[in-house]
């Protein structure tokens, strides 16, 4: 009985102790959304306003003498081709690892696997050189290429496709299935929910992956959201206002996707790591 | 109805020769797998390649010229790489063990809630990752600013300070500031790979265990601590992998500053390539990063896996 007790106060207090942490990782989001309908002033002001009392828009009006549009068209368009092409790429090679039988096998899928641990910057000058002599220097194409190339999408859908039952891909030989037919007809179907979070994983990292925009992308137009906050904080560190406003702009899509897809989102994350 | 008899046939001597590798099947299997390598080709390994081989050259915008492991000797009397070092091996000893830790508290305390209470908790701490650094980074920077920032007013409030710190321009704190965000930005994940693991433990033992008497303690370090390991294994490699290349926090935050007391290797590549052109120097560096990253990822590798019992 005595051992119940000291559980139920273990977790009481733990359970508090959570709550009081839970307020550092919700405050940023909190500030930024806030923030963003405050003036410049405001959002400096000591003691802090913790809500805005008179809403303006006056940072938003500032925030798109940018090309704000531009650049969440960039953001966005390099998000959905790098998950149309992650997800095709990975779902066709995560089949063949996963079931078929072939020459070169543990080769092939242990240099995807040792890739993902060396660390990027090795490749950072050579890929910058490589997209620039490609023709795609200051493209999208230069950020979306490199983040197909990164083998993790290969990996999770290997992880995936295991699960698939070997007869019914031998019975839809036997029925004379094409090898094309087979995947799209019968692979695809079963690895769809791995495929879906393949693509909530995949849209929500390339939209947040601040480091390669840097390097692949110069000039005004071509940036993305998050490129372009980062350029303006660094010009005018001051413009508090309009900074939260590019933030709320940036942040908010993002953080709708994944609450509206925080199944699949974690069940990818899961996936790749924890065996069932 | 002949082709189906003779396909039949076909499929029986398959079945027959299952243990042969069929033809057929490697070359089917590569021409599925051909985006997938050629993305792969391109966009990594060549470059890894041409980084590797770079690096024994004297390489910037008007020379290229072979000098052997120059770059590597010089790397180690350059004060601001030994400085770049061990700023990244102080983050990866301080910030890993944190994130490892407070993950597995929190995980520990929500997996048994009910599914909404813990994908409540799990959204939250995965809140800072999906807003993206660069949102993130906006709000801290206000937080540590000396003067209109809040982490100031409230300590001085409080009567904890008498004067305002730097936090970002002080060597003392600006490490620890950057490892704060750090770890705000870095526990969603392991969060969500720990409540899969231990929702996934046989609940039987679990109960067995404590029926015999065993406290919560017990339990956590005899069954639920053994049975998680892999996962830890996981969660441990991947953030020491992370936290090594840590880059866009001290590049927003501090820009490797005070005088590269911030700078991590990853920054220093970045400064050295695009701000001083010095190519072949700065994949100098990156090979290194690597070797260490290496090392540090078999060690743990070899740490663990002594502890993991299948």
């Amino acid at each position: 009985m005595g051992q119940k007790k000291t559980l139920g106060l273990f977790d009481l207090s733990s359970m508090t102790v959570l709550t009081l942490i839970t307020l550092i990782f919700i405050f940023p989001f909190y500030w930024v959304v806030t923030g963003s309908f405050k003036t410049d002033l405001q959002s400096q002001q000591l003691p802090p306003i913790w809500w805005p009392t008179q809403p303006t828009l006056g940072s938003y009006v500032a925030l798109f003498k940018n090309p704000v549009l531009a650049w969440f068209g960039n953001s966005f368009m390099i998000s959905l081709v790098t998950m149309a092409l992650v997800c095709i790429v990975s779902s066709m090679a995560g089949y063949v690892l996963a079931k078929k039988r072939f020459h070169g096998k543990a080769i092939v899928f242990t240099m995807l696997v040792s890739a993902m641990a060396l660390p990027k910057q090795v490749v950072l000058v050579p890929l910058v050189q490589l997209v620039g002599s490609l023709g795609f220097k200051d493209t999208l194409w230069a950020v979306i290429l490199p983040a197909v190339g990164w083998p993790f999408g290969v990996f999770l859908m290997k992880q995936f496709s295991e699960t698939l039952p070997g007869e019914l891909l031998e019975a839809a030989k036997i029925d004379g299935c094409t090898e094309m037919d087979t995947f799209v007809r019968i692979v695809l179907p079963i690895v769809k929910p791995g495929v879906a979070a393949l693509a909530i994983f995949t849209f929500i990292s390339s939209w947040n992956d601040y480091f390669l925009q840097l390097i692949m992308l110069t000039s005004r137009n071509k940036l993305t959201l998050q490129l372009g906050i980062a350029t303006m904080q660094a010009e005018f560190s001051s413009n508090y206002g309009q900074l939260m406003a590019g933030a709320t702009i940036a942040a908010i899509p993002i953080v709708l996707i994944f609450l509206l897809f925080q199944k699949s989102f974690t069940q990818g994350i899961t996936m790749g790591a924890v065996k069932g | 109805m002949e082709i189906a008899s003779r396909t039949n046939e076909a499929t029986r001597s398959r079945s027959r020769h299952r243990r042969a590798i069929d033809k057929r099947e490697t070359i089917v299997s590569y021409l599925f797998m051909l985006p997938a390598i050629l993305f792969f080709a391109f966009f990594v390994i060549y470059p890894i390649l041409t980084g590797i081989f770079t690096s024994f050259f004297s390489y910037s915008i008007d020379e290229f010229k072979f000098i052997g492991l120059q770059n590597y000797f010089n790397l180690f009397i350059d004060e601001f790489f030994v400085k770049s070092l061990r700023n990244t091996v102080f983050l990866v000893l301080a910030a890993v063990p944190i994130i490892v830790l407070f993950s597995l508290f929190v995980s520990v305390v929500i997996y048994q809630k009910n599914s909404f209470v813990r994908s409540l908790f799990r959204g939250i701490f995965y809140l800072p990752v999906v807003t993206g650094t660069v949102s993130v980074v906006v709000v801290w920077k206000w937080i540590f600013d000396p003067l209109s920032g809040v982490l100031n007013f409230v300590l001085m409030k409080a009567g904890a300070i008498e004067t305002e710190i730097m936090w970002l321009a002080d060597k003392r704190y600006a490490i620890w500031a950057i490892i704060m965000v750090l770890v705000t930005t870095s526990v969603g994940q392991p969060i969500v790979l720990y409540i899969a693991s231990l929702g996934n433990l046989d609940q039987s033992n679990i109960e067995a265990a404590e029926i015999d008497g065993a406290n919560s303690w017990q339990v956590f370090r005899h069954i639920k601590w053994p049975g998680i390991m892999p996962t830890t294994l996981y969660v441990v490699v991947i953030t020491t992998i992370n936290t090594f290349q840590c880059f866009s926090l001290i590049q927003l935050l501090t820009s490797g500053g005070p005088n590269y007391n911030t700078s991590t290797i990853m920054f220093l590549v970045y400064d050295t390539a695009f701000r001083y052109f010095k190519f072949g120097y700065a994949n100098s560096m990156g090979v290194v990063l690597a070797i260490v990253i290496g090392i540090f990822s078999l060690a743990q590798f070899k740490f663990f896996s002594n502890n993991v019992e299948y």
